[in-house]
This record gives structure tokens, C-alpha cells and sequence, in this order.
């Protein structure tokens, strides 16, 4: 019970979260100390997710993915397709919540999630099966390719063979937000609204649901590690060849690795762009690819606690953290008014981040006590991603 | 372990490849067939264009070569895909910049001239003669492969000879750290926006006939790629230094014990590779005529596609993989939609990669061996 009683508290502070922080006293340090306002968490939120879904293929099979932005843009895309005006000749309606008189597809947001999910399982299988033989840097770079074919094909989607899939760099915006329907809001007395409203005190329904995702990712993470697959993954991870000889079929237990974190890619992606709004073909870069691994692997690869906190706080850091550090240090230091633009030097700073930690911790903050074995074996022989050496 | 190696060697046997494997083929085989058709067609349509298209797309895969020899020489060393090499690239185009503009040798993000930089008297080049031109270009080569060299070796001695004995991982992600840092570093050095770089190459044509026109500046580029190749060539070759290049890529324990000194020669490699990316730097700016902070992120990854296609590892494949992919390039963007260079790039490696993971000359990795 005692090793419980942790996460317990940690997960009964985060499920509080709006109840508290966002209030005087607390909202003085939280919201305008620290820059955690509810627009930042939720989007830390979806973050954490992606970071758990990356850590399935970096951290539990080791394979290492450098574009892993793809499934993330996929998601958001289907959510596109699926909700929202692009398709301006279809006037199709399934169970939407306030869309009635807009044209084009309308699948009720609580359908097109579990399709992002789906959607990007399949994709994860098409692109995985001809890659996964490949040898691990190999891997990764046909994985980063992959990363910027799926975001570039989305900038050219405006015209393929006459069609407007993606509409192009412009970008696909009013897009369908999640909702229960009047009966339902009525019933709850407002708890579980009509539809999501995208105001800033009205974000509470939005946190909600993406920390229910994270909490079934969580789960998710959990049962797969200690399952026959999570076993499975391991023994590949350690040793491809030794993994074979004992029956463990490599191909399909890579493919269910890259499938099933893809399909967290894209239930992030999904609610993401609907949160966002705005769904571009210039916000799905290679950065993001490399700072969801860089929240793996600050974090601890393997270790889902590990992964949640690195995630965290590498998201904070991107959103407001440094921008809020750089305003305490520029009032902090008296003497003459600094005017230092820290955000600036955000890339600098990941990078430095990075180096260090790989130099002083490369386990991370929180390892796993099997990655950080596999660390310390060092001599070259203990490689991480490739197997077959 | 003799006997061992022999029971394990594959018996010959005359079996048909998996059903999977050989679906994957067939479609290979159509798309280069439907490929090579769909150029043969352009080639017969309009033949000059065809030549000028096919001029340019060496032209700038000379460029994609000198940046894949960077990349390919470390792989070849260490296995490390080193990330930073393409914004390294980018700095050596910063570098020919300041030379140009400021007509002085500046460091990244010491832009004062008089503090750190040194005037070379380069700047004078709108009205200049042939010889002041030469000049600029000779400068902005030299100190962009010295700030490059400088830069290779102290990234590999600051972030990859601590984590050699470390998962290959790890030097990875430094790698990655670099590449961010350097992109910083860029981008504070000059700003965001795309700094111009004045004309320092001829204007006018080498060859104007038949509808057939090849720019003095496009030449120019060849004129220095190919001594820098031949330099090379000769000195992985021919030297002391080069055959410890060579037998530390084969075997870094038999090399030590051969009394190889595996530091310097691991440093030598990255100095070499560092060079080219500043030459590629320094040519980048002079011939495109503009340059960004984020230029090496892609170009990296696009001559890193140079290095696979080639084999890895594998000097004269680099070179081959960076014109095929100049080709594929400036064939797409002649005569088909420069939209999707991108996706056909990346889409080219992973055909590669599926289909012949060696490259097209063979990899030459200790491990590939």
C-alpha cells in the first residue's frame, strides 16, 4: 500500500488541480510565478501523452523513433477530415454537438478520437512493416524521413490529383470540440457540458478529459509493460538474436511497439488540434519529434514516472517556464533594468540540457532499474538500439 | 573459433526469397522502370532543358557531396550519425557571410569586427577586379573551414569521446543537442531573417549554345568541389594519417595495438569532415546567394540521404549519393513540381533503405564489414 500512497497524493493534486491553483491564494505563485495556467497544463497534458506513447517504441522496445511527429499530425489531420468544414460538398452528421448547420464531415468527437487512434495504428503498421527489419540507425533515420514526408504531404495535400484534402499551407481551422449534448448537460447540471467552450475560465471540461487520456495511457503503459508483450519487448531490446532463438517473433512485436505508440500520437493529435483550433502544416516540425524524445530520455526511458515528469517539465519549459524564469531573473538581479529575452535562447538552452544530461546522467532523473543496468554494462557492448551488433 | 565460423557460414541453396520479399521487388523494379521512363520521355521532349537541368542538378549535388563526405567519414569512424554536422554547414555559411559583407573574420556571436574579428579587406568587391574576387573567395574557403574544423573537433571532444564506451544512443542525443545549440548560435550570431550575400562569382555564362546555357557561377562550384575531392582522396589515401583513418574504422582495438593513436585519428576524421562542411558552407553562400540559420537542418538531412544512398561509410559512394540526389532534385523541380523535393528526397531514401540498405556502392562500417 505504501508504495502507492505517492502517486496517489500526486494524482489526487493533479486531478485538483483547477480547484486550487487557479484560485487566490495559490494562483499569485502558479499561474503568474510559474505560468501554469490551465491553457499551459492542459497542454503539458497532451504532451505527457505523447511522451508515453514515444516511450512504448523508445523506452520499452527500443526503437529508436526520430519522427514520431507523424502519427501527432495524423491525429490532428483526422480530426480535421473528421470534424470540421474541409470537405465543404459533404453535409454528413453523426451524433456532433453544435455543428448542425456547417457543412462537410461531422462525426461526434468521442467517435473521431478512437479513429485518430486507428487510423494511426494502421499507419504505424504500413510504415513500420517494410522499416522495422532495418538496423537501428537506419531505423531512425527512415523514421525522421517518414516524420517530414507525412507533415509535407499535408502542406501539398491542397491539390493532389485535383483534390483539396489537407488544404494546403493554409491550414484547416474551426474545427469540431468535443461535447455531451444539451440532455446530458442538463442532467449534470452543466458538469459535463453541451459543448466545450474554448474560453480561458472555461477550460476546466478540457483538462478533464485529456488527464482521463493520460490516465488510460498511463494504465495502458503499465499493463503493457508487465504483459507477455512488454516482456517481449524487452527481451528484443536486449538482445534481438537471443530474443528469436527463445520464440519471440521480431517483426510483430516490433510492429505492435510502433502501432500502439503510434495510436497515442494520434489521440494526442486529435485533441490537441481541436483544443488548438488550428490544425497547420508548420506546427508539426522535426523539433517536435526530438523534444518528445528528449522528455523520454531526460526523464528516464522505460520509466513511465520518469517519462511523466521529464515530459512535464521539458513542456513547462517550452511554453511559459524559461519565458517566466527569464522575467524572474531580469526583475530579480537589482542594479541596472536587464531586458533579456531568454525565450530566445530556448534551443540553446535544450541543447546545452541535453548534452549535459547526457554526459552526467544519461539514465535520466527518474531511470528504470533495468535501462540504467544496461547503461552501466557500458564497453560498447551493451547497445541500445541495435541489437543485432 | 575457426571451426565455429565455418559451420555458420550460409548454405548455398537454390530457394525463391520469401513471397513478401519478392512482391517488395517486383513494385522496386516497376517504379525504376516507370521512373527512368518518365525521364527518357523528358530527355526526348526537350533535350537542352534536359541538359541544363541535369547541369545544375550536378552543381548542387557537388554541394550535397562535400557535406555527405562529412557525415559518412564520422559514420565510418565512430557509427555515430553526427547530427550537428549540417548546422556546422550552416555556420561556415555565416562565416563566408561576415566575410563578405563585413570583410572580416568574425566568431559566432562576437559580431564587433574590432573586437575578435580580423579584417581581411574583403569587402570591396562591387567594383573589383578578377583578382579581388578570387581574393574574397579564397578567404571566405580558408576561415570557414577553419571556424568548421574548429568547431567538428571540439564537439567530438566535448560530447562524443566522454560517451564512446557509452549505448550508442547517447552519443546521439548529444549529437541532437549540438545541432540545437549550433542553430541557436546561428541565430543570435545574425538574425532570423535570410541574410543576402552579395555577388562575388561572375555573372554570365560559360556556355550559351543551342539553347544549352551553364552559368560561370554554377562552374565555379565544380572548379572547387573536384581539387577538394582529389585532396581528400589523396589524403585518406596516400598519408600516415589516412591509413590510421583506415585501419581505425576497421578495428579501433587492433588499430591501438598497432600503436594507432586513436584519439587523434578519431579528432584528424572529424577535422577533415569539418573542413568540407565549411567549403560546402562557404560555396552554399557564395552560389545560392543567401543564407539562414535553419538552412543546415534541411541540406544536413538531404546530404545525410547523399551518404546513405551511396553506402555509408563509403567516400566515393557520398560523392555518387550526393549528385544522384542533385539530380533527383533539380529533375523534380525541372520538370515536375519543386513542391514535393521533400517528400521525394526522404521518400528516396527510405526506397534505398527498404530495398538495398547497403547503398549503391556498398556500406564500409566496422560493423558492415
Amino acid at each position: 500500500m505504501r508504495r502507492w500512497a505517492l502517486p496517489i497524493a500526486v494524482i489526487a493534486l493533479i486531478v485538483s488541480y483547477p480547484l486550487w491553483a487557479i484560485n487566490e491564494p495559490f494562483r499569485a505563485f502558479f499561474v503568474d510565478r510559474l505560468g501554469m495556467d490551465m491553457d499551459t497544463v492542459f497542454q503539458m497534458a497532451v504532451y505527457v501523452m505523447l511522451a508515453l506513447g514515444l516511450n512504448i517504441v523508445v523506452g520499452y522496445a527500443g526503437l529508436l523513433d526520430l519522427g514520431y511527429v507523424a502519427f501527432f499530425a495524423l491525429g490532428a489531420y483526422t480530426l480535421g477530415w473528421f470534424g470540421s468544414a474541409l470537405f465543404s460538398g459533404q453535409n454528413i452528421h453523426f451524433l456532433d454537438v453544435g455543428n448542425t448547420a456547417i457543412p462537410g464531415f461531422h462525426l461526434s468527437f468521442w467517435v473521431v478520437v478512437p479513429l485518430a487512434g486507428l487510423i494511426c495504428a494502421i499507419a504505424g503498421i504500413i510504415i513500420g512493416w517494410p522499416t522495422l527489419r532495418l538496423r537501428g540507425d537506419y531505423l531512425a533515420i527512415v523514421t525522421l524521413g517518414f516524420g517530414e514526408i507525412i507533415p509535407d504531404v499535408f502542406r501539398n495535400g491542397d491539390s493532389i490529383f485535383g483534390h483539396n484534402l489537407t488544404n494546403g499551407v493554409r491550414g484547416v481551422t474551426q474545427l469540431d470540440r468535443p461535447g455531451f449534448g444539451q440532455t446530458v448537460n442538463d442532467a449534470t447540471g452543466g458538469f459535463l457540458p453541451d459543448r466545450y467552450s474554448s474560453l480561458p475560465d472555461k477550460l476546466k471540461p478540457w483538462f478533464y478529459t485529456i488527464l482521463f487520456m493520460c490516465l488510460v495511457t498511463i494504465f495502458v503503459n503499465l499493463r503493457l509493460r508487465d504483459s507477455k508483450m512488454g516482456r517481449a519487448w524487452i527481451a528484443v531490446r536486449e538482445d534481438e538474436i537471443a530474443a528469436s532463438a527463445m520464440g519471440v517473433p521480431l517483426m510483430r512485436t516490433k510492429l505492435w511497439a510502433y502501432a500502439i505508440g503510434g495510436v497515442f500520437g494520434g489521440l494526442a493529435g486529435s485533441i490537441y488540434g481541436s483544443f488548438i483550433n488550428g490544425i497547420f502544416p508548420t506546427s508539426f516540425s522535426f523539433q517536435i519529434s526530438v523534444i518528445v524524445l528528449v522528455m523520454v530520455i531526460v526523464g528516464g526511458m522505460g520509466n513511465i514516472w520518469g517519462v511523466i515528469v521529464g515530459a512535464s517539465l521539458i513542456s513547462w519549459l517550452n511554453f511559459t517556464g524559461l519565458g517566466k524564469i527569464g522575467s524572474l531573473l531580469n526583475d530579480g538581479i537589482p542594479g541596472h533594468a536587464h531586458d533579456v529575452d531568454v525565450t530566445k535562447y530556448k534551443f540553446g538552452i535544450f541543447g546545452i540540457m541535453l548534452i549535459l544530461m547526457m554526459l552526467f546522467r544519461p539514465e535520466g532523473i527518474i531511470p528504470s532499474a533495468r535501462r540504467k543496468a544496461e547503461f552501466k554494462e557500458g564497453e560498447g557492448e551493451a547497445v541500445l538500439y541495435d541489437a543485432r551488433n | 573459433m575457426a571451426t565455429a565460423e565455418s559451420a555458420a557460414r550460409p548454405v548455398t541453396t537454390r530457394r525463391l526469397p520469401p513471397p513478401s520479399q519478392l512482391i517488395l521487388w517486383f513494385f522496386g523494379a516497376v517504379l525504376v522502370i516507370a521512373v527512368a521512363a518518365w525521364l527518357i520521355k523528358q530527355a526526348v521532349e526537350s533535350p537542352s532543358r534536359f541538359i541544363e537541368v541535369t547541369l545544375i542538378g550536378v552543381t548542387n549535388g557537388s554541394i550535397y557531396a562535400l557535406v555527405a563526405l562529412g557525415y559518412t567519414l564520422v559514420y565510418g569512424i565512430i557509427e555515430l550519425i553526427n547530427f550537428a554536422h549540417g548546422d556546422n554547414f550552416m555556420i561556415g555559411s555565416f562565416e563566408t557571410h561576415s566575410i563578405v559583407t563585413e570583410g572580416a573574420f568574425q566568431l559566432p556571436l562576437y559580431p564587433t569586427t574590432f573586437v575578435l574579428g580580423i579584417p581581411l579587406g574583403t569587402t570591396a568587391i562591387a567594383a573589383s577586379s578578377a583578382t579581388q574576387r578570387a581574393y574574397t573567395i579564397a578567404m571566405a574557403l580558408f576561415f570557414s573551414m577553419l571556424l568548421c574544423m574548429i568547431i567538428n573537433v571540439s564537439i567530438e571532444r566535448i560530447g562524443y569521446k566522454p560517451l564512446r564506451n557509452q549505448p550508442r544512443l547517447a552519443p546521439l542525443i548529444t549529437a541532437i543537442g549540438f545541432s540545437f545549440l549550433l542553430q541557436n548560435i546561428g541565430l543570435i550570431w545574425k538574425n532570423a531573417s535570410p541574410q543576402p550575400v552579395p555577388d562575388v562569382f561572375p555573372k554570365g555564362n560559360l556556355i550559351a549554345t543551342h539553347g544549352v546555357t551553364y552559368a560561370w557561377g554554377a562552374f565555379i562550384v565544380i572548379a572547387i568541389t573536384i581539387p577538394l575531392l582529389v585532396v581528400l582522396t589523396w589524403l585518406v589515401r596516400s598519408t600516415k594519417a589516412g591509413k590510421a583513418m583506415r585501419a581505425t574504422a576497421q578495428d579501433q582495438d587492433a588499430s591501438a595495438m598497432m600503436g594507432i593513436n586513436v584519439d587523434r585519428t578519431i579528432s584528424f576524421t572529424f577535422a577533415l569532415g569539418g573542413a568540407l562542411a565549411g567549403a560546402a558552407g562557404a560555396i552554399y553562400a557564395l552560389s545560392i546567394g543567401n543564407t539562414k540559420f535553419d538552412v543546415g537542418f534541411r541540406l544536413g538531412l538531404f546530404a545525410f540521404t547523399a551518404a546513405v544512398l551511396g553506402g555509408i561509410g563509403n567516400l566515393s559512394g557520398a560523392v555518387l549519393g550526393g549528385v544522384v540526389l542533385g539530380l533527383i532534385q533539380a529533375y523534380n523541380e525541372g520538370f515536375f513540381d519543386a513542391r514535393w523535393t521533400t517528400t521525394i528526397v526522404f521518400g528516396t531514401l527510405i526506397l534505398i533503405l527498404v530495398f538495398r540498405p547497403s547503398g549503391l556502392l556498398g556500406e564500409q562500417t566496422p560493423e558492415g564489414q
